[in-house]
């Protein structure tokens, strides 16, 4: 028993130590609080609908969200649109449809079913209208980035001038968070850009931690489900755990040995 | 074993089993309800279709849940002719008042109620549609007249948004 | 073993069991005389059982909606994942249950190490159950890439280069798996039908498993045989059914809290990114099971040779029966094992863990020590062992060191308290 524990604590470290520092290189993340971590975490609607402003406003001519819908924007656990809301919002873009009667492509008004309207037609549009740099998709950019949403929030506001000798290439800039430190992005936040329609002042920081949190949200549009669903499902395991645990002690009891 | 004793197994052993039954059956779920319509496809549960360059006597077809809609804006001759065919001819009687509430406006479910095949407009006996595949007739209403199909064509549910825009679903 | 005696109760099961014995198998399986001193490590069996057909109720339920094409697998992943009822929840289910699946195996695998249950006469269960593993992984590869991550086309590619490694018709073989020049649509249509069927693979040898197991029967945490059924064993139903019901139910709360708290933190987020052919990762690597092995493949330096260490790592396992040389078979009893066991069990885990890190400076050659410590463990230190080792005296029955009353019961007690050390 001794020994299984010291190797179990043995793993515990290393599994410890390998997530630690495979998560990033050794820079530390800015912190803030996100209200959707922990078990009982849930999303801030006004925050998230605050985030699909700045995704809009500032973001969205030159990143994809292409796994997102139109629809999702009423969905429960989300921004909290109303089905109105969201149908304007969709109307507000145009969609590429056809072909017609005459077998040609036409655009017409979003709908709820759209899919939300990417800025370039495909990736190699984006890359030669960026400095033959992708901007990705930012779907599930959340979860395809090791530090997750402290990541993404230290990125935007992590620019800043680059070390004394270091020289950059035309459209490369330096940033704290970004691995490797150059990113083909420029700083895309500053104080004021966006004018908030809830009337929250827009501070860089504020930017940031909204758009993070909408991102969050479009990388796990579920995840309130999932957590609820998961109280419930823990508290009844234990439960039939221990119901499961006295009916052995009862039929083991029959027998002259421990269990 | 005393009585009270195996109440007391017996009142554990069946808690045990009510509550892993409750377990079982709360898996079972999601495994069944994952087959049932998703979220993209009760999106498209509706269809929004533009009438407005549709003249009378004529017909389109549209797609709406994977199934051809026929909608016909009737002439007034069409209309009168509908309206007149007594209930007692009819296989599966229905009044037209009851099929079309704008008596202009005919829409329903280009599915022939015998096998499932797609009618012809302006074909068959009776000045409405014919279905090719085993020969049944329908009138000017979407009604069977004649042939082995049983029932009339469908109306499915539909509402005018607007004066030229159908809502189908 | 077998039971002809038994009659069903009813006329349609006495009609049904005379031209196909299902109640006579039920009844045996009911029956089944268990050793009553089998602790928890028992129980992963049963556990077993369960992540077989959770993976493959979830596997099927999920290929419902996916679509094994380059150009939509991932984003049908995503329409699982966002519009599917209870989509997120099968996908996650399925991952982590691979994860859970593999935990299982190692915990299922180690304890057979431990208390010699690969010793005669069970050496045909010891190799189905390695024909199993190896059967296990390639299910756990092909199914890693079928998201078309990252992670997926990368990983794909690594490993089935591996291939090329054997003389003269290496590249032959590597174009046939690729059905192309390079990973593409076509290994991934292919990649999806044999994962498919790997699991029911892994079904029937499973049943064979079982059934070689219940000819000898269970071996037992001191390891010698059962001398009188009537007071060694328990029915298998209800005493170890509950037994392995209340194991299992612990192992469900872990399974929950991975599935809905932290359903990524096995995975690797490059996976999040669809594949591209023409950017590789930084760092590739496997799932956390293949690590050990990820570790040996890249600790010899030659390409073919590398490959052969890395199989030879599984295969050695399957010569165990034959490499051990001890009469005695549960650790227990084996002082001198048991510290050598112990030692064997911490060098895989640092297997793993290197096999997670960048192939170069410390880490290759603790990988590289490793690895070479691995095989000297199978090859010299067991067949060593066997001869040398001085064992502790193996009581007469099963039920005795409980019940106490008998000559060996001063030799049991002492051997408690080495255990404990």
């Amino acid at each position: 028993m001794k020994n299984f524990i010291r190797i179990l604590s043995l793993t515990i470290s290393l599994v410890g130590i390998s997530l630690y520092s495979s998560a990033a290189e050794k820079v530390e993340y800015l912190k803030t609080d996100w209200t959707f971590k922990g078990p009982f975490g849930k999303f801030d609607r006004a925050a998230l609908q605050r985030g699909y402003q700045v995704y809009k406003e500032v973001c969205s001519s030159c990143h994809s969200m292409k796994y997102l819908s139109y629809r999702n924007l009423a969905e429960k656990g989300g921004p909290g649109f109303t089905e109105s809301q969201a149908k304007a919002i969709a109307a507000s873009f145009e969609v590429t449809d056809g072909p017609n009667e005459d077998g040609e492509m036409f655009t017409r008004p979003g709908k709820l079913s759209d899919k939300f309207v990417m800025p370039y037609d495909n990736v190699k549009a984006a890359q030669a209208a960026n400095g033959g740099a992708y901007p990705p998709d930012m779907t599930v950019l959340v979860k395809a980035r090791g530090g997750g949403v402290d990541y993404i929030y230290s990125l935007l506001q992590g620019y800043e001038d680059p070390p004394a000798g270091m020289t950059l290439d035309e459209g490369v800039y330096y940033n704290k968070y970004m691995y490797g430190n150059k990113i083909k992005m420029s700083n895309q936040l500053s104080d004021g850009l966006v004018e908030y329609s809830d009337g929250t002042t827009a501070t860089v920081e504020q930017m940031s931690k909204d758009v993070t949190t909408f991102l969050m949200w479009t990388a796990e549009p579920h995840l309130e489900s999932r957590h609820q669903m998961g109280f419930k499902a823990v508290v009844y395991l234990i439960i039939l755990t221990i119901l499961v645990y006295f009916s052995m002690k009862r039929i083991w009891s029959r027998v002259e040995t421990k269990v | 074993m005393s009585e009270k004793k195996t109440k007391r197994r017996d009142f554990l052993f069946t808690a045990t089993y009510a509550v892993g039954a409750v377990g079982v059956g709360a898996t079972i779920w999601p495994m069944i309800d994952q087959m049932n319509p998703d979220a993209s496809v009760k999106a498209l549960a509706s269809t929004e279709v533009d009438v407005s360059t549709l003249n009378p006597g004529k017909t389109i077809t549209v797609l709406w849940r994977g199934k051809p809609v026929f909608i016909r804006r009737r002439t007034q001759e069409e209309i009168e002719e509908a309206r007149s065919v007594k209930l007692e001819d009819l296989k599966d009687p229905q009044k037209d008042e009851d099929r079309a509430k704008n008596p202009e406006w005919l829409v329903m479910l280009g599915v022939c109620t015998h096998l499932g095949c797609v009618p012809l407009d302006q074909k068959g006996d009776y000045n409405g549609w014919f279905c090719p595949c085993h020969g049944s007739h329908y009138d000017i209403s979407g009604r069977i007249r004649k042939g082995p199909a049983p029932t009339n064509m469908e109306i499915p549910k539909y509402q005018f948004v607007d004066s030229n825009t159908i809502k189908i679903g | 073993m077998n039971n002809h005696e038994y009659t069903p109760k009813s006329k349609f099961g006495k009609w049904f069991n005379d031209r196909l014995p299902l109640l006579t198998l039920a009844n045996h399986l009911t029956d089944y005389p268990t050793p009553k001193n089998l602790n928890y490590w028992w129980t992963f069996g049963g556990i077993l059982t369960f992540c077989l057909i959770t993976q493959i109720v979830t596997g099927l339920v999920l290929a419902m909606h996916y679509i094994a094409h380059a150009d939509m697998a991932f984003e049908s992943v995503e329409h699982i994942m966002r519009d599917v009822n209870y989509g997120w929840l099968i996908r996650y289910i399925h991952a982590n249950g691979a994860s859970m699946f593999f935990l299982a195996v190692y915990i299922h695998i180690f304890r057979s190490l431990f208390y010699g249950s690969y010793k005669a006469p069970r050496e045909i269960i010891w190799i189905i159950g390695i024909i199993i593993y190896l059967l296990m992984m390639a299910a756990a590869f092909l199914g890693y890439v079928l998201p078309w991550g990252q992670m997926s086309f990368w990983g794909a590619t690594v490993i089935t280069n591996l291939f090329s490694a054997i003389p003269f018709v290496g590249e032959g073989i590597v174009k046939w798996l690729w059905g192309g020049y390079s990973v593409d649509n076509p290994t991934l249509t292919r990649f999806f039908t044999l994962h498919y069927l790997i699991p029911f693979l892994i079904l029937g040898l499973v049943v064979l498993h079982i059934w070689a197991l219940h000819v000898p029967g269970n071996n037992n945490p001191v390891g010698i045989d059962i001398q009188k059924p009537s007071k060694d064993t328990v029915p298998f139903h209800p005493y170890i059914v509950i037994k392995d019901g209340f194991a299992l139910l612990m192992f469900m709360i872990v399974f929950a809290f991975f599935v809905f708290y932290t359903p990524n933190i096995l995975g690797h987020a490059d996976n999040y990114i669809e594949a591209n052919p023409l950017v590789t990762p930084a760092h590739i690597v496997p799932e956390w099971y293949l690590l050990p092995f990820y570790a040996i493949l890249r600790s010899v330096p030659d390409k073919l040779l590398g490959v052969v260490a890395m199989l030879s790592a599984i295969f050695i396992l399957a010569a165990l029966p034959w490499l051990d040389t001890s009469k005695i078979r549960s650790a227990v009893f084996r002082p001198i094992f048991r510290q050598f066991y112990w030692i064997l069990v911490a060098d895989v885990l640092i297997l793993g863990y290197v096999g997670a890190m960048p192939a170069e400076g410390l880490y290759l050659l603790i990988a590289r020590i490793a690895t070479a410590y691995y095989f000297l463990h199978f090859l010299v230190i067991l067949p060593v062992l066997g001869f040398k080792e001085r064992t502790i005296p193996v009581p007469m029955s099963i039920t005795e060191p409980i019940l106490g009353g008998s000559p060996n019961f001063a030799a049991v007690k002492n051997s408690e308290n080495l255990k404990s050390q």
